[in-house]
């Protein structure tokens, strides 16, 4: 019983949600929307799982002193004082707690700590992108094949539409490519990655894909 | 060793200090570049500008710092082409790092809204933007997907108050407004899959007019549900953001960056150009030495 409960749920709301996307009736509605308030619950419950996870990582990693554990400081450091700025706030002289509320989110240094920390790091991260991209291009992207010479023209001129010294022509041929052929290769794609998500679903709900059991 | 033999063995580093120097400077030396504008992003301007005063448009900012280059002047333009023509805005940031970068945008473009400005030849007055009743935040809920198909039924069930903890059924602009029926548009900007949900289980579901704001390398991938016509605009990367600026005859963020962008894009275009030069001769040197 302890194996096949879950896939009789897995079936029952599996075909359930298959059902009532083609029945718009009332019932049908309340029931949908009360599977979807169970997946938020659901979801949120993953959430502090996983912040748990990251926590309990994090301090056995330190007390260990496992290699880079001086990071796991920082991580713990940023976790907790993000979550602490968030939630409290000096208004009117007084220190106190807002959770989840106006007063808590305006919080100068938790919004301080996301402008001038969070961001930059984020956006440097990216942008060291740019200079591999740059570095890759130039030792990768040769005209070896007949193939790769045809994706290096395309590439060059999806590119070149970006600089206006070339002029409307350029623009013209970038858009044929990306309306003929790319929306051409594109389409077989996602129809093809629609077909296989189907096909998985269908097993999944059928218990003939048992991977979330743990089961190959 | 000649000159091409060295040209194939080039340290990356020279390759990262060319495109160093050549960012820095397109940033200092002044100069304008100008902007074509695709119809692609022209659609989403004027389906915008053709929407009557107090109409909704839901932007969902969907993307994290990473991306800020390119999606934040998007959001920058869009925000303020809405608040000029009085619209109301629903926002949501389904990535964890959204919140942040709507509240950041909020608080610029309600500052710059609250300047006389004249656009496209238009005067339009200064207006303080009032949370509640031009905008509503409802912020961040974890999986995506199925925050997007609850939405559908009800902006409540998801969000039973906005970002700062006001209940939606006290605020004012958001009496009435129940799902995605009642708003005109939605503009989904985002540097990841979230897009994908959105059509599937947004648009796919309850057909309401998406516009996309891609980063550049997602923009190919989505010109399928442009022809389909699921989506009825995409901007690409910062030159689609650009070319909503100067639509919206409002340079900012965008084309002041497209100045760093053409000269590096040119760089690496010139790498990869000599880089096979070097391949074509130096793979010709050993044909001939073979024979």
């Amino acid at each position: 019983m302890r194996r096949q409960l879950p896939f009789i749920l897995v079936f029952l709301a599996g075909f359930f949600m298959i059902f009532q996307y083609f029945v718009p009736h009332e019932r049908s509605e309340f029931v949908y929307e009360f599977l979807l308030d169970w997946l938020t619950i659901i979801g949120g419950f993953a959430m502090a799982l996983g912040i748990w996870s990251l926590i309990r990582v994090s301090t056995d990693k330190i007390r260990r002193k496992r290699e880079n554990w001086g990071y796991s400081i920082i991580t713990l450091a940023g976790l907790f004082s993000m979550m602490f700025f968030g939630i409290t706030n000096w208004e009117d002289g007084s220190f106190g707690f807002y959770i989840y509320t106006a007063e808590g989110l305006s919080n100068s240094m938790f919004r301080h700590f996301f402008d001038y920390i969070l961001i930059p790091i984020q956006a440097t991260m990216f942008s060291l992108l740019a200079f591999f991209i740059a570095s890759a291009a130039y030792r990768a992207f040769r005209a070896r094949s007949v193939v790769a010479s045809l994706l290096l023209l395309a590439a060059l001129i999806v590119m070149m539409r970006f600089n206006p010294m070339f002029g409307a022509w350029i623009e013209t041929v970038a858009n044929w490519l990306m309306n003929v052929p790319n929306l051409a290769a594109q389409r077989a794609i996602v129809i093809g990655i629609g077909l296989g998500i189907v096909a998985t679903a269908l097993k999944i709900i059928l218990g003939i894909e048992r991977g979330y059991m743990g089961q190959g | 060793m000649n000159f091409f033999d060295r040209l194939m063995r080039l340290d990356r580093r020279w390759v990262f200090l060319f495109l160093t120097v050549v960012c820095v400077a397109g940033y200092y030396v002044d100069y304008s570049i100008p902007i074509r504008v695709t119809k692609e992003t022209r659609s989403i301007y004027d389906f915008i500008d053709s929407l009557p005063p107090g109409d909704i448009v839901f932007v969902a900012i969907d993307y994290d710092p990473s991306n800020q280059a390119e999606l934040h002047p998007m959001t920058y333009a869009i925000m303020e082409h809405a608040f000029r023509k009085n619209l109301r805005i629903i926002f949501t940031a389904l990535s964890q790092n959204g919140p942040g970068m709507a509240d950041q945008a909020i608080r610029d473009i309600t500052d710059s809204v609250a300047l006389d400005r004249t656009y496209n030849g238009i005067e339009y007055k200064g207006r303080q933007i009032v949370n509640g009743v031009d905008y509503t935040f409802l912020g961040y809920k974890p999986y995506f997907s199925i925050i997007i198909l609850s939405m559908g039924q009800n902006f409540r069930i998801s969000f039973p108050t906005d970002y700062y903890g006001t209940p939606l059924d006290s605020i004012p602009m958001m009496r009435g407004v129940l799902n995605y029926d009642n708003v005109a548009c939605l503009i989904d900007l985002s540097g990841g899959n979230i897009t994908d949900a959105w059509i599937s289980y947004g648009q796919g579901r309850y057909n309401f007019p998406l516009a996309l704001g891609l980063t550049g390398v997602m923009t190919a991938q989505y010109y399928p549900y442009l022809n389909s016509g699921q989506v009825f605009g995409i901007m690409g990367g910062m030159l689609g953001a650009a070319q909503y600026e100067r639509l919206a005859d409002n340079p900012g963020l965008a084309i002041d960056g497209m100045r760093v962008q053409l000269p590096a894009h040119i760089v690496i275009l010139l790498f990869i150009i000599i880089g096979n030069i070097g391949y074509f001769v130096t793979r010709r040197k050993v044909q001939l030495e073979g024979r």
